[in-house]
């Protein structure tokens, strides 16, 4: 009876940790939306920063966000146009045609360089893709630069977020029926029309927010981005230009916020701003899965 | 006839030339990664030295005098242990909640997995702001525990997700099975599913301290840096991603072969890591349940 009488005790505490954590889990993404809004209202109130003002001169006030946005929006498209190809050309070798031995070679390859710290893509970036690309523009410009540029940050991007997405890509591949690969072929198609024309087909939409996914990664990525990209504060002109994307903004300033006025609540109306960008990306993709895994069964 | 034989051929070329553009893309995704170690490593190995590991930064360390990094690799390794451990005892409770008490409740599992989905988009930037906001509320400076807070939040979200994708795949019989044995619902997740799962557990543990020991943009909110080795976790820490960002950004050459070091060290860190990952992965299950 007294041992009952313990578990019963014992159930109750480990149950009442147990919905604490998840309860406090579920409201925390509310918790940091109301919060940012909160310490981001002073600026919001004042009119001082407005998303698509140009300047940025915290000193006197001004904090247009629009360079820092269209940097952010330049890194992560260049990023996905190099990483989306390769990774769909990619994931669809490994699953339709690799033997398992390749499999075997390539998932910790994925693995490990998912598991990379951002800051050590960033170092590699300074050693080996900030001269490539100073090269680079050398050779279509004939102008010098730096090699800091959109272009810079675009390529590390691109990497960072291959094995996140290609792992996604992968999973997804797999769950597919293998019914369909079969209905193709004894309809006498060929593999690789199969492929194209059905498989394909039927995982478009998970393929699309697998990519909407690596959207929301992209965009939030900073130490890496931030040590390549040359951190200027302007609309680029071209993708050879510095720019200054949104996540370097907020960690390249947070030494100085608490000394100008109203600059620490316009960097916390960044970090909003980024959060709201990534949420939508991120959302979206996952209920668009949520829908394409339900159509597959 | 012909006009289909022709089709036929088209589309054999077709499979052929996108067959070697995938083989090249896989290829090219592999080169990289041994590009990036190989670039590291090759700079690095030629810094390190025992003085590095061993020493904290002297006097006139910045501008390329004597010293090492070790106040940053004791506060990585302070902090990662530390925040795995906090998320850790938060997370498998809210795991094996998710799968036993819940189970049946699948509308909303679903809320719940979305939401910690979710979680684990936002950016860990966003989450450094966050943890600033509550500091600057309660009047606290930057320190390690402070660091341990804001990291054991980001990684649990990636910690639960990854125990739950295994425990999600147990059989629905084992838990009907156990409970007809008379042992309460909780009993049977910290007892048999624990065990059954106990590689995706390691495995989880292992992924999330490769995350947190690598994070960099929260913990430059939140733990602040110090030449000091930490002896108390409500002082500032040095981590080893800020210490490679910092050096880095030195224009004297001494100090910049630090920085290289230091990601020497921590691309090391964690290649073992995930080295271990793949090892304790396979050898953990000797007491599952095989069906």
């Amino acid at each position: 009876m007294n041992s009952s009488r313990r578990t019963k005790i014992l159930e109750r505490i480990s149950t009442g940790w147990m919905k604490f954590w998840l309860v406090v889990l579920m409201l925390l993404p509310i918790l940091i939306i109301l919060g940012l809004i909160f310490r981001s209202m002073p600026v919001i109130h004042t009119g001082d920063a407005t998303i698509f003002g140009l300047s940025w001169r915290p000193s006197s006030g001004e904090f247009g966000f629009a360079p820092f946005i269209v940097s952010s929006l330049y890194v992560t498209i260049i990023a996905l146009i190099l990483a989306a190809p390769l990774c769909i050309s990619s994931g669809i070798f490994l699953c339709f045609y690799a033997k398992s031995s390749v499999i075997k070679i390539v998932q910790p390859v994925i693995d490990i360089l998912a598991g990379i710290p951002s800051v050590v893509y960033g170092v590699w970036g300074v050693l080996a893709i900030v001269p490539f690309v100073q090269n680079l523009n050398n050779l279509f410009t004939g102008s010098g630069g730096t090699g800091y540029s959109i272009f810079a940050g675009g390529i590390i991007l691109a990497v960072m977020i291959i094995p996140y997405i290609l792992n996604i890509l992968l999973e997804l591949f797999m769950a597919l029926p293998i019914q369909l690969q079969e209905a193709g072929l004894s309809l006498g198609a060929g593999k690789w029309y199969t492929i194209k024309r059905i498989i394909l087909k039927k995982a478009m939409p998970g393929i699309i927010s697998a990519i909407g996914l690596g959207v929301s990664r992209a965009f939030g990525e900073t130490m890496a981005v931030m040590m390549v990209v040359g951190n200027v504060a302007k609309i680029p002109e071209g993708i050879f230009q510095p720019g200054y994307p949104l996540p370097a903004l907020i960690a390249n300033n947070y030494g100085e916020m608490m000394s100008i006025p109203q600059y620490d609540a316009a960097l916390m109306m960044a970090a909003l701003i980024l959060l709201i960008i990534v949420l939508v990306f991120n959302m979206g993709s996952r209920i668009l899965t949520y829908h394409y895994e339900k159509s597959i069964g | 006839m012909k006009n289909l034989l022709d089709k036929k051929a088209r589309q054999k070329y077709e499979e052929k030339a996108m067959l070697w553009v995938m083989r090249f893309s896989t290829l090219l995704i592999i080169i990289t990664l041994c590009l990036i170690l190989l670039t590291i490593l090759k700079k690095g190995i030629g810094s390190l030295s025992w003085e590095i590991i061993s020493k904290t930064p002297k006097g006139g360390y910045y501008f390329g005098k004597d010293g090492g990094i070790l106040n940053a690799i004791m506060g990585s390794v302070y902090l990662a242990t530390g925040a795995t451990l906090l998320a850790f005892i938060i997370g498998l409770p809210v795991t094996i909640f998710m799968n036993t008490c819940m189970k049946r409740d699948k509308r909303t599992l679903y809320a719940v997995r979305f939401i910690l989905d979710v979680l684990t988009g936002i950016p860990s930037i966003v989450y450094g702001a966050f943890g600033f906001i509550i500091m600057i509320a309660l009047h606290v400076h930057a320190s390690l525990l402070c660091g341990i807070l804001v990291v054991s939040i980001i990684i649990l979200p990636v910690m639960i997700r990854s125990m739950d994708e295994a425990i999600n795949t147990v059989p629905q019989g084992l838990q009907e099975s156990s409970l007809s044995l008379g042992i309460t619902s909780v009993a049977y997740g910290y007892k048999v599913l624990c065990r059954q799962c106990l590689p995706a557990i390691v495995t989880a543990v292992l992924l999330a301290f490769g995350r947190a020991i690598g994070d960099a943009a929260s913990v430059l909110f939140t733990t602040g840096f110090t030449d000091n080795l930490p002896q108390n976790i409500t002082e500032p820490a040095a981590t080893l991603p800020l210490a490679i960002f910092f050096q880095l950004s030195s224009p004297i050459p001494e100090v910049q072969h630090r920085a290289y070091a230091a990601a020497t060290i921590l691309t090391m860190i964690i290649l073992i890591t995930s080295i271990m990952t793949r090892v304790t992965g396979k050898s953990c299950n000797k007491n599952a349940i095989k069906e």
